[in-house]
């Protein structure tokens, strides 16, 4: 019957972090537009995806956006919820439903929030840390706010290319080459990510194998210090972005750490805030 | 004439050797705990099929100068404390339910712990 339907405009947009692309689906266009800004350099206007969300946008801002964040497991699904934001999200079959106002904060911890579901299953994770590219090599620069991640991102030489300089995307990938395709060979990856700390600068869209792991720490002069395995992995969980209480997920993220500090090597670095200690990097 | 005590490792936890450390982490709460020597020496085994007091005797008494008696009276308590973390299971039967596996390597630092 003619009159009683009426079409509505479906908008998408495929944001790919760390080379997991996810669309995003809306009915609103300036919503998409201001998604298109915020992940620019993250985003294609179609192709693959391998997860999809339609976002339902509430006319007013729900409450309190500053309440703790839950996820949860159940019949299949993930639900994550925290006051700005209601969204759940089925693996299976790839689909999730996100209801929010239209603001970026919302959809980026949601997007936080699958991208450690993803790779927690495939032994990466998501890390607070800084990360650049020099030379061929990731580094990666962890510590808690205030640590120095933003201090070491802006002092990044120019031929260090910056991945992030607040949530660095690690993951484990087979890198055997086509000569040697005979022997899996597992070694981890830092991506870039817009997920932006201090700098508010979004990271390039580029990866490299990750070459090391410092801890930051702020002192009189500039030194690289070995650290112990434990130490590094004890480290490495509490900066480690975790939201999940999943036994499975808490299991995997342990081992995820545990591998990780057996693999690449982990070391303090003490540094005084001025370019100098770019020297002793890469 | 006491009782057997028998202890399993929890397959609720996940663990590993990092170094000469046995670290631990729980599930529930995402507790992470480093065990210490003796501990560790427990941890490992606790297959729920040996009696705590053979573990004592074949483990314990053997890597430290300690008293049977006193070393089992130590090994209780420390049991009973693994088991509240959720570390490990005691019965005074023996446990069939699967232990996790036990990493084989010994630690060698004192108990710490810290939540995530």
């Amino acid at each position: 019957m003619p009159g009683l339907a009426t079409q509505v405009e479906r908008y998408s947009v495929v944001i790919a972090i760390g080379g997991v692309p996810v669309r995003v689906n809306t009915t609103d266009a300036d919503f998409l537009e201001m998604l298109q800004n915020r992940y620019a350099g993250f985003v294609n206007a179609e192709g693959h995806a391998e997860f999809d969300f339609d976002v339902d946008l509430a006319a007013t801002s729900l409450p309190d956006p500053d309440a703790e964040v839950s996820v949860t497991h159940g019949s299949g699904r993930w639900f994550m919820r925290r006051g700005d934001f209601h969204a759940e999200w089925e693996p299976a079959t790839g689909t999730g439903r996100i209801r929010q106002s239209a603001n970026p904060y919302s959809i980026d911890a949601v997007l936080r929030i699958v991208h450690t579901l993803v790779l927690a299953k495939q032994g990466g994770f998501l890390l607070h840390s800084a990360s650049a590219i020099r030379n061929g090599r990731a580094f990666l620069f962890a510590g808690v706010s205030g640590a120095g991640k933003t201090t070491i991102a802006r002092l990044a030489p120019a031929d260090a290319t910056l991945l992030t300089d607040e949530i660095s995307y690690v993951r484990k990938l087979d890198v055997s080459t086509k000569q040697d395709s005979s022997t899996k060979k597992d070694s981890y990856v830092a991506f870039g990510t817009p997920f932006t700390g201090e700098l508010a600068k979004l990271g390039e869209n580029t990866s490299a194998p990750v070459a090391a792991l410092y801890l930051l720490a702020q002192g009189p002069g500039n030194r690289i210090d070995p650290v112990a395995a434990a130490d590094a992995g004890r480290e490495l969980l509490a900066n480690m972005l975790f939201f999940a209480e999943d036994q499975e997920m808490v299991h995997w993220a342990f081992q995820a750490a545990c591998d990780f500090v057996h693999r690449v090597p982990v070391y303090r670095l003490t540094f005084v805030p001025d370019a100098r200690v770019w020297e002793m990097i890469g | 004439m006491n009782k057997k005590l028998y202890v399993a490792r929890s397959p609720r936890i996940a663990a590993r050797m990092l170094g000469e450390e046995m670290l631990v982490m729980s599930g529930q709460g995402s507790t992470l705990f480093t065990l210490n020597p003796t501990a560790t020496i427990l941890w490992q085994a606790a297959d729920g099929a040996t009696p705590l007091d053979e573990i004592v005797e074949r483990r314990i008494c053997s890597e430290f100068e300690v008293k049977p008696e006193e070393a089992l009276r130590d090994a209780e308590a420390l049991a009973e404390d693994l088991a509240k973390h959720g570390i490990l299971l005691i019965s005074d039967q023996p446990i069939s339910e699967r232990p996790i596996a036990s990493p084989d390597v010994p630690a060698q630092e004192q108990p710490r712990e810290q939540r995530r």
